[in-house]
């Protein structure tokens, strides 16, 4: 299995995107979108996360293997969101308190 | 203690504080701290290696540091208890848990977090030895069915687990700083705890039971001389199961305000936990046909597993059904279901691997009469325990009362009368294994005659397991080519 290994020039951008993704999602914060306000923190997150999981921790020059267990995990996660926001999302549907 | 409180109507032992307090304690440590570490903890790391050709776990430091992990849990949980107790059940539902409880979650919660992180650490450990550490020869679909129940089980450790560690940190962050998260007065949700609480929890009862099965395979297969028919079937239905298991947990929820359509959803797709699961029962029966079978004392077990877990898994799809299950939830029913799938299923799987591994573990054999004698027992009392339990149930009998109506009392008497018969037969081994280590007969290194690569090396094992890593040819449970043939040692 061949190493590979990112210049330290690539690891300084990640490293800058990231400060200012958080800057970012600070300003973001004082300014009233309504409800995209979570939509928008949530889609600077989503960027960051994928930095960190592709360059710092290397998924970018990954076995497929590797690529499939991230994989398997965010899937896990949306399984998670997908099936308790399809509880949340469908209440109050028959009109019925509680239900 | 449970038990002889409900002897009688009125609970003269214990207060209710006191009761609540016992019951959150039975289920904390016998779900976290027993069963979920019991089979691949005590048979996994020491067989899953042997099973595959491989001198040890791929990271033997991890497996050192997850077993310290599960003991500073234990200790944590143990603290809380002497410290007074916690009293919010096993499941920490929220508000109460966050909010109005004055006993020890935190402690507890913590000591749930910290062997958690051992959970997923022996998980992680399986899955890469799995992958990486196979003797030469042993192929994907030549591994014993033991370490494909395992590796459907890492996955959920692995998948799962860190879902109940956020969950209690979110606990800790709303109890402690006030974070609205759970409570509605803060614009939290309660069910949102329940949500993420059953995400784990649900599939945890696979952690328990899948080992069990794998267990179980190799039971039938060694003792009934057959290769366990339909063997890919059985293999893959662990990982359905594992899957498959991540898509039920709202049918936990069916009566906690969760949108009627969300119910059906879960409902409907709990059925399908349902199939594999009939896989595996129908194919080691299956496997038993025109076997030649014997029923030394980890067949018992195996029999009784069958059994039991028919039935515990059945009574699961009448509590899959969103009619019935309001009708029973919170119930005896519920009680007796659960603990025929997670006692009679994976009790009974544990103690059935213990006995049949006891030999390679200890290089003793244990005493077969007695070993018989106490896997009766084990059986007889369990059925009598909780089988009265199901009909208490489904007379409106609520679970997590100290007290009741006086026209439940002949049926709570049963149970405690084979609560204590249970006691008894678990006593049993406990005793001659103990003796066995010291007076038993010295073991073989194959004394079942069986062909998994564990027989192929002393009993116990050397150090390195091996002392030459075995080439594997044939296909797990081949006994066309190994019966009467004896197996060389080293």
């Amino acid at each position: 299995m061949t190493q590979h290994i990112d210049s330290v020039k690539t690891y300084a951008l990640v490293f800058i995107a990231l400060v200012f993704l958080t800057l970012l999602t600070t300003a973001v914060a004082y300014v009233d979108l309504g409800p995209f306000s979570p939509v928008v923190a949530l889609a600077i997150a989503t960027a960051k996360m994928l930095l960190v999981a592709l360059f710092f921790m290397h998924v970018r020059h990954s076995t497929q293997l590797t690529r499939l267990v991230v994989t398997g995990g965010l899937l896990w996660l949306a399984i998670l969101i997908f099936l308790t926001l399809a509880d949340f999302g469908t209440r109050g549907w028959l009109g019925v308190p509680g239900r | 203690m449970i038990r002889i409180e409900l002897l009688t109507p009125n609970g003269h032992l214990f207060s209710s504080d006191t009761y609540n307090k016992l019951f959150t304690m039975h289920g904390v440590v016998m779900i976290f701290f027993f069963l979920i570490p019991s089979i691949p903890a005590v048979l996994g790391n020491f067989f899953l290696p042997l099973m595959i050709g491989a001198r040890d776990l791929a990271f033997p430091r991890i497996n050192l540091l997850s077993w310290y992990l599960l003991v500073i849990g234990g200790l944590f949980a143990i603290f809380a208890m002497l410290a007074g107790g916690v009293d919010t059940g096993w499941t920490f539902y929220t508000p109460y848990s966050t909010t109005y409880s004055n006993t020890w979650v935190i402690a507890t919660a913590l000591g749930i977090f910290v062997a958690g992180f051992s959970s997923i650490l022996t998980g992680l450990n399986f899955i890469v030895t799995i992958h990486r550490m196979r003797a030469p020869g042993m192929t994907w679909f030549r591994m014993p069915l033991f370490v494909w129940a395992h590796y459907a089980t890492s996955l959920i450790q692995v998948l799962g687990t860190p879902v109940l560690a956020v969950t209690l940190v979110l606990i800790f962050c709303e109890r402690v700083f006030h974070i609205g998260i759970f409570d509605p007065a803060l614009g939290g949700d309660p069910v949102l705890f329940q949500h993420l609480f059953w995400f784990y929890s649900h599939p945890a009862v696979y952690i328990m039971i899948l080992p069990a099965m794998g267990v179980i395979s190799e039971l039938i297969s060694v003792y009934s001389r057959k290769p366990i028919f339909g063997y890919s079937f059985v293999a893959f239905s662990s990982v359905a199961i594992a899957v498959l298991g991540f898509l039920v947990w709202g049918h936990h929820l069916f009566v906690s305000t969760q949108s009627f359509f969300a119910g059906m959803v879960f409902s409907f797709l709990s059925y399908f936990v349902a199939i594999p699961s009939a896989i595996k029962v129908f194919n080691w029966t299956a496997t038993l046909y025109k076997g030649s079978i014997s029923f030394e004392t980890p067949m018992l077990y195996a029999f009784g597993f069958i059994g039991l877990f028919t039935i515990g898994g059945l009574t699961g799809l009448f509590l899959a059904c969103l009619g019935i299950d309001v009708h029973v939830t919170d119930t005896y029913f519920v009680v007796a279901h659960f603990h025929y799938i997670m006692v009679g299923g994976a009790i009974m799987g544990y103690l059935g691997g213990l006995h049949y591994w006891w030999p390679k573990m200890t290089g003793r054999m244990y005493p077969e009469g007695w070993a018989k004698l106490s896997a009766l027992v084990i059986f007889l009392g369990f059925n009598l325990t909780f089988f009265p339990q199901f009909i208490l149930g489904y007379l409106g009998m609520p679970r997590r009362y100290h007290t009741y109506p006086s026209e439940f009392q002949v049926l709570h008497v049963l149970s405690t009368a084979g609560a204590s018969v249970l006691a008894v037969g678990y006593i049993i081994p406990v005793i001659y294994f103990i003796w066995s280590l010291r007076y038993g007969a010295v073991a073989s290194s194959n004394p079942w005659g069986a062909t998994g690569l564990e027989w192929r090396t002393p009993s116990p094992p050397p150090v390195q397991n091996f002392e030459k890593i075995p080439v594997v040819t044939h296909d797990a449970y081949d006994y066309s080519t190994t019966i009467g043939e004896v197996i060389e040692v080293g």
